[in-house]
């Protein structure tokens, strides 16, 4: 058994903290996205995400994703057996590379957990909470321990088999959620009154708080990716820093040209796109390279959120425009601007050939038709069992209200605040008490 | 007895209350409403969804006054509401046929 390296281990049970905060943080990020009556679903599902995936990563998640780091053996290359089901009797295992076994299956436990919760934000408003629980159990089951093992796992015939580059999640993260999250708005359909109503976010602060984490939490899951604490997680690091720096700009670039301001929502949602674009790649890139596919992102990404009002698909929050699309950027330009000296390969603008372009576009195109084919079963499958909608007038008065009892805000107790001039002065008649209305009567 | 109505942007009701105030105008109703008039809202974009907003914040300022006093107040919100751009509302006038002060029962011009 290789000794533990109590440097490493340190770094990745620092990373996996950080990137389960991911999942907390998109849940603000997708909450204030959405209207004030589905704050609290939108919540709640990714909340329910963390809960059910966690479980399911003990049981039988980790085992067929990765068995073979305890001595199962991968099955054509499709999945692992069952030999670490559980987890039992892996507490004192090392892997190679000086990690307990447990610290590894906790850091890609919450790579599980995100990359399902992703999905949520394209059913914002209309999906029945037990409903997205057997979805987010099921597509677990058949499609991200799968191809979390087709991408990364020892036999795996996507990584290890064909050589396609993903180093922290571009295909097995993100293209496997865009896709699966088009499928569901697909099976779901549109909300009442989209796209006639557009539906604006009721809290942009709060949006920003969740991008923020994200970002914050994304260290872990890039630089963590490197299962080590050394020189390529510092490379991870501030790829995804200055990637994510020119995708914030890039997608603010675009809506001052387009529509002549700058915006917060932008800002956030430029921040997201570059940190999904550089995630397959921010290991075998160098900052410059970096830097481009970040901005690359920005603009591409910006431009694509105006698709489902062009081809009419209620995607609720984006999640296609920015993940799908952002992970696609990511893992294709791979192909163009890895460097040997991190990828062991050259990307075609550094001389190599199209070989590794070819790779990568074929690893994008498996994962999204396999990802989006399952949802999609699995989804019309719960619509036409048990249904994955709620009743249309549920919907209208709120799904926080008619599916968990609750409301996001409460302004009843604050009282009718003065219309936005200057502080009220001692001079003015104080309000009735009682008054409940927005009106304020002196004299 | 005449009600002077104005429907003014938020930020002019200080002055609005200070000109009446000056006035000896002994006290007002305001609301919060939504409206638009030529101004018609504003746009706003999120994601590149462009909203038009048609609704936009208003004050409704109401004050009851003596009919000899109609022109003064009337000048009073409208001056001081001003601000010479697009939005600043409107004011008008309406025929108020009686008043009551509630807690004594005084009618008329005594009520006011």
């Amino acid at each position: 058994m290789p000794e533990i390296d109590s440097g490493h281990t340190a770094w990745i049970l620092t990373s996996s903290a950080l990137v389960l905060l991911m999942t907390p943080g998109l849940a603000l990020f997708y909450g204030g996205m959405t209207r004030s009556k589905g704050v609290l679903n939108m919540l709640m599902m990714c909340f329910g995400a963390i809960g059910v995936v966690s479980l399911l990563w003990i049981f039988y998640g980790f085992s067929l994703a990765f068995s073979e780091e305890v001595g199962g053996s991968s099955i054509g290359g499709l999945f692992s057996d069952l030999s670490a089901a559980g987890m039992r009797g892996l507490f004192e295992t090392g892997e190679e590379g000086g990690l307990p076994i447990l610290a590894f299956a906790g850091f890609q436990m919450m790579f599980a957990v995100i990359t399902t919760a992703l999905i949520a934000g394209a059913i914002a408003d209309r999906a029945k909470f037990g409903s997205w629980l057997i979805f987010a159990v099921i597509w677990a089951t058949l499609v991200y321990f799968p191809v979390a093992h087709w991408v990364w796992g020892a036999g795996g015939w996507l990584g290890e088999g064909m050589g396609v580059l993903d180093f922290a999640g571009g295909t097995a993260v993100h293209i496997n959620a865009g896709a699966a999250a088009l499928a569901l708005a697909l099976v779901l359909g549109k909300r009442v009154g989209w796209p006639k109503e557009k539906m604006k976010p009721h809290n942009l602060p709060l949006v920003l708080l969740g991008a923020g984490l994200l970002w914050f939490g994304w260290f872990g899951f890039n630089a963590g990716s490197e299962l080590a604490a050394n020189g390529i997680s510092a490379v991870a690091l501030v790829n995804t820093q200055v990637a994510t720096a020119a995708a914030v700009l890039g997608w603010i670039f675009v809506e001052w040209i387009r529509f002549g301001k700058p915006t917060t929502l932008g800002a956030a949602s430029g921040a997201i796109a570059g940190l999904v674009a550089i995630t397959p790649a921010c290991a075998f890139v160098e900052p410059l390279g970096a830097i481009a596919i970040g901005a690359i992102a920005g603009v591409v990404c910006s431009l694509c959120v105006s698709l489902k009002y062009k081809l009419g698909y209620d995607d609720s929050l984006d999640v296609v425009a920015v993940h799908f699309v952002g992970g696609v950027i990511g893992s294709v330009l791979i192909g163009l601007l890895a460097v040997e000296v991190l990828a062991d390969e050259n990307g075609l603008l550094y001389g190599g050939g199209v070989g590794l372009l070819g790779i990568q576009t074929l690893g994008v195109v498996v994962v999204a038709v396999y990802s989006f084919v399952m949802a999609w079963l699995i989804a019309f499958a719960i619509e036409k069992t048990i249904g994955f909608r709620v009743k249309p007038e549920d919907e209208v008065e709120g799904i926080d209200l008619t599916e968990h009892a609750e409301a996001g805000y409460d302004f009843t107790s604050t009282g009718p605040s003065l219309v936005g001039s200057a502080p009220a002065r001692p001079a003015a008649a104080p309000a009735a008490p009682e008054s409940a209305s927005s009106e304020k009567v002196a004299g | 007895m005449k009600l002077v109505t104005g429907v003014i942007k938020p930020h002019q009701l200080d002055a609005v209350k200070d000109a009446l105030h000056a006035l000896g105008v002994a006290g007002l109703t305001v609301s919060e409403v939504q409206g638009y008039g030529r101004q018609k809202g504003h746009t706003e974009v999120y994601r590149g969804a462009e909203y038009t907003v048609e609704f936009l914040p208003k004050v409704k300022v109401e004050v009851v006054t003596d009919e000899l006093d109609v022109e003064k107040v009337v000048d009073a919100v409208a001056t001081a509401a001003r601000t010479g751009k697009i939005g600043d509302g409107k004011v008008w006038v309406t025929p108020v046929e009686e008043v009551v002060r509630v807690r004594t029962g005084e009618r008329g011009v005594e009520a006011l």
